[in-house]
C-alpha cells in the first residue's frame, strides 16, 4: 500500500510541474466556462417569453463530453513516458509488484482528475446564487459522483493503455479510440435480442451515466464503473508483465 | 552471492545469452567484459528481476530471481545502462522518491550519506535535467546505493564520465566492493583489469574464459613478446634477429624498433643481445612485454585472428584511437 501512495504522490505532484497538465486544465475550464456563459445567456432569454430556471445539467453535460477528450491527454505519458525515459526498468527492478505500479499511477492521475472537478464546483455555485430557490443539490450530487466513477474508470483505461506503449502519442490517439468506441457502441436498432445486443447495451458509456444526471445512483451503474476500472488497471498489469517478457 | 546456472535468453529467434554458468562470492568484485551485443545487459536485467530467463537458473543471495523476486530486488542495487532519472525533479527529490519505494525508515539520513559518497551534496537542490553526463551518473550510483544492497549491478558504470571522473568512480567502487558483491560490465579492458577481482570474458552470449585479470594476462597469451631496437636501419637486421634460436616471428614497428613474437617460458633476451651486438650493431633497448588485455581480448571475441600479413602498424594506431575514445566515455559503436 505504501507503494502505490509512493508512486501516486510523485505523479501527482508532477502534473502540477507538466505544461501539458495545466494547459489541458486550463481549457477544460474554459470551455466549461464559455458553455456555463451561453447556457446563462439563453437562459436570461428565455426567462424574459416563460418562468425558467436553468437546471445543474447545465454544468454537468458539458463535462461528460470534455472528459472524454480531457482524460487520454492526462494520462497518455503515465507509463508509455517511464519506458521511453528507461526509468520503467528503474520501477519494474524496485521491491515493487507490478500492480501496485499500475495503481499508483493511476491514483495519481486520478486524485489530480478530482482536483480538476473540485475546481468546477465554481459553476454550480455561482449557478446557485443566480437562481431562485438555488439548484437541485441531490442532482448536483448525484452528478458529480457519477463524474467521479467515471474519471476513475476513464484513468483506469489511460494507464492500462499507456503501459502498452513507449510513445505517448500512440497512447493517447488509443486511448480515445478505445473511449470513443464505449462512447457510441450501440446495438444496431433492427437487430432485437441476443446476447450481443445485451452487452452492447450494457457497454455503453452514457447510458450509464443517466441515472446520475437525473439524479438516481443505481448499484449496476456504480458496479460498471468500478469494473471498468479494475479492467483498466488489469491490462495495465498485464501489459507490464508483457513487457518483461519481450 | 550470485549463482547462475544455464541462464538462456532467447529474444524470438535470436539467442542473446547462451547458457551462461558462473558464480560470484561474497565481497568479490566480477567484471563482465564483452563486445557490444554480447548479452552483458540482458544477463544484469535477468539478475536484477527486470525479466525472466528463458531457460536456467539464477539465485541471488539464496533467492530464486523469478520465484522469489521482490526478495532478490530488495537486495540488488542497479545502475542500468541508460541511467534511469526523472529530469524533471531534483536530485533531493528523486532520492527521496526511491528510498521511499525501497520503504527505508531513515530516508532522509540514507540520501544525505549517499550524496555524500558521490560527492553531489552541493547540488542535491539542484534539478536533475540541469546535470551534467558525468553528475547524472553519480546520481545512478547513489540511487543504487540506497539501500545498502548486498549485491550491487552495474552495466557500464563509468561511460561518459570525464577521466577524473572515470578514476573517481572506479576508486568508488573498489571501495564499495570490500564489503558488498559487485558484477558491472564494461567494454573498457584497463578498467575491469584495475576494478575487478576477476573476470568473465562474453561474447556472442557464451562465456569465453573466466580467470583473474592477472592470469588472463600471464598465462592465456600463447606467446610473449620482446621489444628489439637497434641502432642504424637495413633489412638484414631483420633476418639477423630472425634467425636467433627460438624466435618465432619479427615485424617492424612504426617507430622503428622491432617486435619479436617467441614462446612462452623461454627467455630469448641474452641470445639476442649477443647476436645484435656480435652483427655490429648497437643495441638500444631491449624490453619484455606481455600480451595485453586487449591482444588478449582480441583473440577471443574474434572468430579468425587477424591475420600475420595484416599491416601491423596500422592495426596498432586503429587500437590507439578506441583507447582514446573510451577514455573521453564516447561508445565508439
Amino acid at each position: 500500500m505504501r507503494n502505490i501512495w509512493t508512486i501516486a504522490r510523485r505523479e501527482y505532484k508532477l502534473y502540477f510541474i507538466s505544461p501539458v497538465a495545466y494547459v489541458v486544465a486550463f481549457l477544460f475550464l474554459l470551455i466549461l466556462g464559455y458553455f456555463f456563459f451561453q447556457g446563462m445567456a439563453s437562459a436570461i432569454q428565455q426567462a424574459a417569453f416563460q418562468p425558467y430556471a436553468p437546471a445543474v445539467q447545465m454544468v454537468i453535460s458539458p463535462m461528460v463530453t470534455l472528459l472524454l477528450f480531457t482524460i487520454p491527454a492526462i494520462t497518455m505519458r503515465l507509463i508509455s513516458e517511464e519506458a521511453r525515459m528507461g526509468t520503467l526498468e528503474l520501477l519494474l527492478t524496485a521491491p515493487v509488484k507490478d500492480w501496485e505500479l499500475v495503481i499508483g499511477k493511476w491514483l495519481g492521475g486520478f486524485l489530480f482528475m478530482l482536483t480538476l472537478l473540485a475546481a468546477t464546483w465554481i459553476f454550480p455555485i455561482a449557478l446557485n446564487f443566480m437562481v431562485e430557490p438555488g439548484i437541485d443539490q441531490g442532482i448536483l450530487l448525484s452528478g458529480y459522483l457519477g463524474l467521479i466513477l467515471m474519471v476513475s474508470s476513464l484513468v483506469a483505461v489511460g494507464v492500462g493503455i499507456s503501459a502498452l506503449f513507449t510513445n505517448q502519442i500512440a497512447a493517447f490517439f488509443v486511448s480515445l479510440a478505445v473511449v470513443l468506441v464505449f462512447w457510441l457502441v450501440r446495438p444496431e436498432s433492427s437487430t432485437t435480442g441476443g446476447l450481443g445486443t445485451e452487452i452492447m447495451t450494457y457497454m455503453n458509456f452514457i447510458d450509464h451515466y443517466l441515472n446520475f444526471y437525473r439524479g438516481i445512483i443505481d448499484t449496476s451503474d456504480v458496479i460498471y464503473y468500478l469494473s471498468l476500472t479494475a479492467v483498466g488497471i488489469f491490462l495495465g498489469s498485464i501489459s507490464l508483465e508483457i513487457r518483461r517478457w519481450r | 552471492m550470485i549463482e547462475v546456472e544455464g541462464l538462456t535468453k532467447d529474444y524470438g529467434s535470436r539467442r542473446a545469452i547462451d547458457n551462461l554458468t558462473f558464480n560470484a562470492h561474497a565481497g568479490e568484485i566480477l567484471g563482465f567484459l564483452g563486445p557490444n551485443g554480447a548479452g552483458k545487459t540482458t544477463t544484469m536485467r535477468i539478475l536484477t528481476g527486470y525479466m525472466p530467463p528463458s531457460a536456467g537458473v539464477a539465485r541471488i543471495a539464496g533467492f530464486d530471481v523469478v520465484d522469489q523476486s521482490l526478495e532478490v530486488r530488495k537486495r540488488v542495487g542497479y545502475l542500468p545502462e541508460t541511467v534511469p532519472l526523472y529530469p524533471d525533479m531534483t536530485v533531493y527529490e528523486y532520492l527521496k522518491f526511491m528510498a521511499d519505494l525501497r520503504k527505508l525508515a531513515d530516508a532522509d539520513v540514507r540520501v544525505d550519506e549517499v550524496l555524500e559518497i558521490v560527492h553531489m551534496e552541493q547540488r542535491a537542490e539542484g534539478y536533475i535535467g540541469k546535470l551534467s553526463k558525468g553528475m547524472r551518473q553519480r546520481i545512478g550510483l547513489a540511487q543504487a546505493l540506497l539501500h545498502q544492497p548486498e549485491v550491487l549491478i552495474l552495466d557500464e558504470p563509468t561511460i561518459g564520465l570525464d577521466p577524473a571522473q572515470i578514476r573517481e568512480v572506479r576508486a568508488l567502487i573498489r571501495e564499495i566492493g570490500r564489503e558488498r558483491t559487485v558484477l558491472l560490465s564494461t567494454h573498457i579492458l584497463s578498467e575491469a583489469q584495475q576494478i575487478c577481482d576477476r573476470v568473465l570474458i562474453i561474447n556472442k552470449g557464451r562465456i569465453v574464459v573466466e580467470d583473474t585479470p592477472e592470469r588472463l594476462q600471464a598465462g592465456l597469451s600463447g606467446a610473449q613478446r620482446v621489444v628489439v631496437r637497434v641502432s642504424g636501419d637495413g633489412e638484414e637486421i631483420e633476418s639477423i634477429i630472425a634467425s636467433v634460436p627460438g624466435v618465432d616471428q619479427v615485424t617492424s614497428t612504426l617507430d622503428g624498433a622491432y617486435e619479436v613474437e617467441c614462446p612462452p617460458g623461454e627467455d630469448i633476451r641474452p641470445q639476442l643481445a649477443r647476436t645484435v651486438i656480435q652483427a655490429g650493431y648497437d643495441l638500444l633497448e631491449l624490453r619484455l612485454i606481455s600480451l595485453s588485455l586487449e591482444d588478449i581480448f582480441m583473440q577471443l571475441t574474434h572468430e579468425e585472428p587477424i591475420p600475420p600479413d595484416t599491416d601491423d602498424s596500422e592495426v596498432e594506431v586503429l587500437e590507439l584511437e578506441v583507447e582514446d575514445n573510451f577514455e573521453e566515455g564516447q561508445p565508439s559503436e
